[in-house]
């Protein structure tokens, strides 16, 4: 931390949202309306699927060491991995930086007391613990074999495991994706300060407004998708079964309508989370802000157009097929967009090598993989060899795991003070980001070959010739979770002895930064007036430092 | 070093060496920008690190012609990706016309096939190099796919009244190469794999004669069953019965009850033996029952082949559904869906 101003001595705020107004016990926390405790219910909920989920991953790491397979039954490799990654996508990755980071800080970012429908937030938090305890109790009573696609007529009647919970639970979590997103559409619009202009917005706020019209429009579709599944297997109607003449090919275009627009909802608030880190912690604008913002949208409505990518080899016409190739490529070009432009801001910048700017850049570094990878799987020529094999594997976990992870938990970094109030360890967290960089890469990189050379996935045994490329993978599993470990035991001890943070002690340009760290329950002592334009450090003389080396005039009104 | 530790699998057939050319081309683009991006950041990163605890960077909001460059160049680079996987996948996606037609069934959690002339083989596959191979590809049961890493093509195999999905190739070097089902099957999924063995036209002539497990002709099969089942009652090759001839019937255009045409494929006769009032016949009334569940997927190939046989037979005068005119000059029977 030795490039932070020296931080004074700071003193927690005499009342917060931590501690104010609710008197002790539970109570105040399972029937607050507070979006920052709210956000906390989530944070703790999410890490428990996280750890379930990663307990999946470990085991399957393990079991691959042989080429017939070292841990588990067949039947058991499947369940693993079907509930990795149910578990991972639809109740860690999905509500993981909207629910947690983006219902503690869009209020705040804009200038708001809560969200617009704070009862409304907690109650998308109830559907998501039932939606959830639905998911565990398939997991629990013989678990769940049909891979998290869900792909019928496997789910819909041949699989003998507890679909239907599973099903049932993953419907009902849906209507907490919808809430929230709706809640933070309506927040955005009608809640914003004084002086808050859309162009004014963090693009944090901007890449949750994308998020979240993805959420309203293509969540319906996949409960809705889910349910004809379940319907198909509890009362044999055929919609999928193609012995009663259903189609089965139906119902990967309804899944994949919303399942690949999902993945920008795992990728754009993590794309948000970037976009704040990186002008913080090079301290100045960030490069084409109107570009990262228009290019959130443009993901998020063309997104909605390449579905079909996913069904190049199902037999689909070839000219639908032509089609989606060429839309997923130009989905391919805001992202691009977003790498360069964050990529020129770090240029003539000031850089630190804080923890969270570690986790930004490796983030970029994993998402390029990751979206170039894309590129590959997009094309129709290569996507015929390698669908469905280990390159497809490792491709959405680039961007998932390097991505929307990253993303995640170098956002916990960088608002933990604000949350907690407190600083963590910096030396252990720049360890910690490098060790899951280093961690990461071994792991998934070695599955680019293996799916290059034929490995299809979700195998529990696979040709001997294979091995090799397996046991680098698990050794890089065992780094990545190191990687993972180490940042739960310094945040968590941080909340008891971590410094005093004081309310910017990086310091940053946001609103959220404006107030008390962690800030009251009503997040301003006074409403905010917003006269600046985002990441402006030239003309914030409360930020306390100097330009290019030569001081500012000497700064009034500072507090 | 190919041998130890390989970058990618055998070139084995007419596919593999474009799929490896193409994947070339988007490595070369990719590595370079993903180099491009990284020693940027890399170079900032260092050349740029804080000096003063209180510096601020220099505030630069962006500039237009950066912007463009980094739109249009790489949309251009989009594009030729687009066009040269789109016209490999294409290629696929038609198959040549005089190729040899091998049936491949998938079911929970094997692969059955039968060579043209009705010899059998489980989870191995036996082709000749150098001659098109068409497979075509029917489940009995949930989606599967057919997967030849050497040959860089797959395809899924997925139950359904009209969908027989092909896809073809031409073996180009002789030898043994793995293959995989690729589509998440259910408990053994990964057992479903098996041998393609690429021989010798002459090896492959005499493996096909000489082969102990040689069934039944499949013509022969479909024969039997076509009166066993009283497909015959109706189907009358003079065309006096309740149902067209099929005497000529295969490969041409099929005159339909709602004006259409279509091409009287595998894929069309299947639909019409387990869905037969989807596409009827013009001039015919929907009086066949359907036969889903009662004929099993190799039955049904057999009376394809039996029907595809009648082609040669004499078309009548009238009762074939046969479009007036249309010869056999059928689309690829690929592209009908």
């Amino acid at each position: 931390m030795s490039t932070t101003p020296p931080i004074p001595e700071h003193q927690l705020p005499e009342s917060h949202y931590l501690n104010v107004g609710y008197g002790a016990g539970i109570k105040s926390w399972v029937l607050t309306t507070d979006h920052k405790r709210i956000a906390l219910l989530y944070l703790a909920s999410v890490t428990v699927f996280f750890f379930i989920g990663g307990v999946f991953a470990t085991m399957i790491r393990i079991h691959l060491l042989t080429p017939e397979g070292a841990l588990v039954t067949p039947e058991t490799y499947n369940k693993l991995f079907t509930m990795h990654g149910v578990a991972m996508i639809f109740f860690f990755l999905i509500p993981s930086i909207p629910a947690v980071l983006g219902n503690f800080l869009i209020p705040i970012m804009i200038g708001a007391k809560d969200l617009a429908f704070p009862k409304i937030n907690l109650l998308s938090w109830y559907i998501y613990v039932i939606g959830g305890c639905f998911v565990l109790y398939s997991f629990s009573t013989g678990g769940l074999d049909t891979g998290w696609t869900f792909y019928t007529p496997l789910s819909s009647i041949y699989s003998n495991s507890a679909v239907t919970p599973a099903v049932i639970g993953i419907f009902i979590n849906g209507f907490s994706s919808i809430l929230t997103g709706l809640n933070f559409i309506v927040t955005i619009h009608t809640m914003r300060a004084p002086g808050m202009t859309w162009f004014r917005l963090p693009l944090f706020a901007w890449a949750h407004y994308a998020t979240s019209l993805v959420m309203i429009l293509g969540t319906p579709v996949v409960a809705i998708t889910l349910l004809l599944a379940g319907l198909e297997r509890m009362f044999h109607l055929g919609f999928f079964n193609p012995a009663m003449g259903g189609d089965p090919i139906l119902f990967q275009h309804l899944f994949w309508f919303y399942s690949h627009p999902a993945v920008y909802i795992m990728i754009l608030p993590a794309m948000g989370v970037v976009s704040e880190i990186i002008p913080t912690f090079a301290r100045k604008p960030i490069f084409g802000y109107s570009f990262i913002a228009a290019s959130s949208i443009a993901i998020a409505v063309i997104g909605f157009l390449v579905w079909a990518h996913h069904l190049f080899v199902t037999g689909m016409s070839a000219y639908s097929a032509l089609a989606f190739s060429f839309l997923s490529y130009l989905v391919a070009i805001p992202s691009a967009v977003k790498v360069f432009n964050w990529t020129a801001t770090l240029y003539k910048g000031s850089i630190s090598w804080d923890a969270p700017m570690l986790y930004a850049l490796g983030f970029i570094g994993l998402f390029t993989i990751g979206g170039l990878t894309g590129l590959f799987l997009a094309c129709l020529g290569i996507d015929m060899h390698v669908h469905d094999t280990y390159f497809v594997i490792a491709h959405f976990h680039y961007i998932m795991v390097g991505g929307a992870v990253m993303g995640y938990v170098g956002g916990l970094h960088f608002w933990w003070p604000k949350i907690t109030g407190r600083l963590y360890s910096g030396p252990l967290a720049k360890f910690a980001a490098i060790v899951l960089f280093i961690g990461f890469n071994l792991t998934f990189f070695p599955q680019f070959i293996l799916g290059y050379l034929g490995m299809p996935r979700r195998y529990h045994s696979y040709p001997p010739e294979f091995q090799v490329l397996n046991v680098l993978s698990t050794a890089g599993a065992s780094i990545l979770a190191v990687g993972y470990l180490l940042p739960m035991f310094y945040l968590i001890w941080s909340m008891r002895y971590g410094k005093i943070a004081g309310p910017n002690p990086w310091p940053a340009t946001g609103l959220e930064w404006k107030t008390d760290s962690p800030p009251p329950t009503e997040n301003f002592h006074v409403t905010p007036v917003v006269d600046w334009d985002p990441y402006d450090y030239r003309n914030r003389p409360d930020l306390g430092l100097v330009a290019g080396g030569t001081p500012l005039a000497p700064a009034h009104g500072d507090d | 070093m190919q041998a130890q530790l390989p970058l990618y699998p055998p070139e084995a057939s007419n596919f593999a060496p474009q799929v490896d050319n193409l994947m070339l081309y988007l490595t070369a683009i990719c590595v370079f920008f993903a180099g491009l991006i990284t020693v940027a950041i890399v170079y900032f990163f260092f050349k740029y690190h804080r000096k003063h605890p209180n510096e601020v960077g220099v505030p630069i909001h962006g500039d237009m012609r950066l912007e463009a460059t980094w739109i249009i160049i790489p949309a251009i680079l989009s594009l030729t990706m687009f066009g040269w996987g789109a016209a490999v996948y294409v290629d696929f996606r038609h198959s040549p016309a005089d190729t040899l037609d091998i049936y491949v069934v998938g079911k929970q959690w094997m692969w059955k096939i039968q060579q043209p002339n009705g010899v059998k083989e489980i989870n191995e596959l036996h082709v000749p190099v150098g001659r098109d191979v068409r497979l075509t590809l029917a489940s009995e049961d949930v989606v599967h796919d057919f997967f030849v890493p050497a040959f860089r093509v797959k395809m899924d195999v997925v139950p359904g009244n009209n969908r027989y999905n092909t896809m073809w190739f031409r073996p180009t070097k002789p030898g043994r190469y793995h293959f995989f089902c690729s589509q998440y099957c259910g408990t053994n999924h990964a057992l479903m794999g098996g041998w393609v063995i690429v021989m010798e036209p002459t090896d492959y002539a005499a493996w096909l004669s000489g082969s102990g497990s040689a069934g039944a002709d499949p013509v022969t099969v479909g024969e039997k069953l076509f009166t066993e089942k009283a497909c015959a009652t109706c189907h009358v090759a003079n065309g006096t019965g309740r149902a067209p001839s099929l005497n000529g019937m295969y490969g041409a255009q099929v005159l339909l009850a709602d004006g259409t045409t279509v091409t009287a494929d595998d894929a069309y006769i299947r639909e019409s033996i387990v869905a037969p009032n989807a596409r009827i016949v013009a001039g015919y009334q929907p009086l066949m029952p359907t036969f889903q569940g009662q004929l099993t997927e190799e039955q049904i190939i057999a009376l394809t082949a039996y029907i595809k046989a009648l082609k040669s037979q004499p078309v009548p005068a009238n009762g074939s559904g046969v479009a007036p005119g249309s010869g056999a000059a059928a689309a690829p029977a690929t592209e009908k869906r």
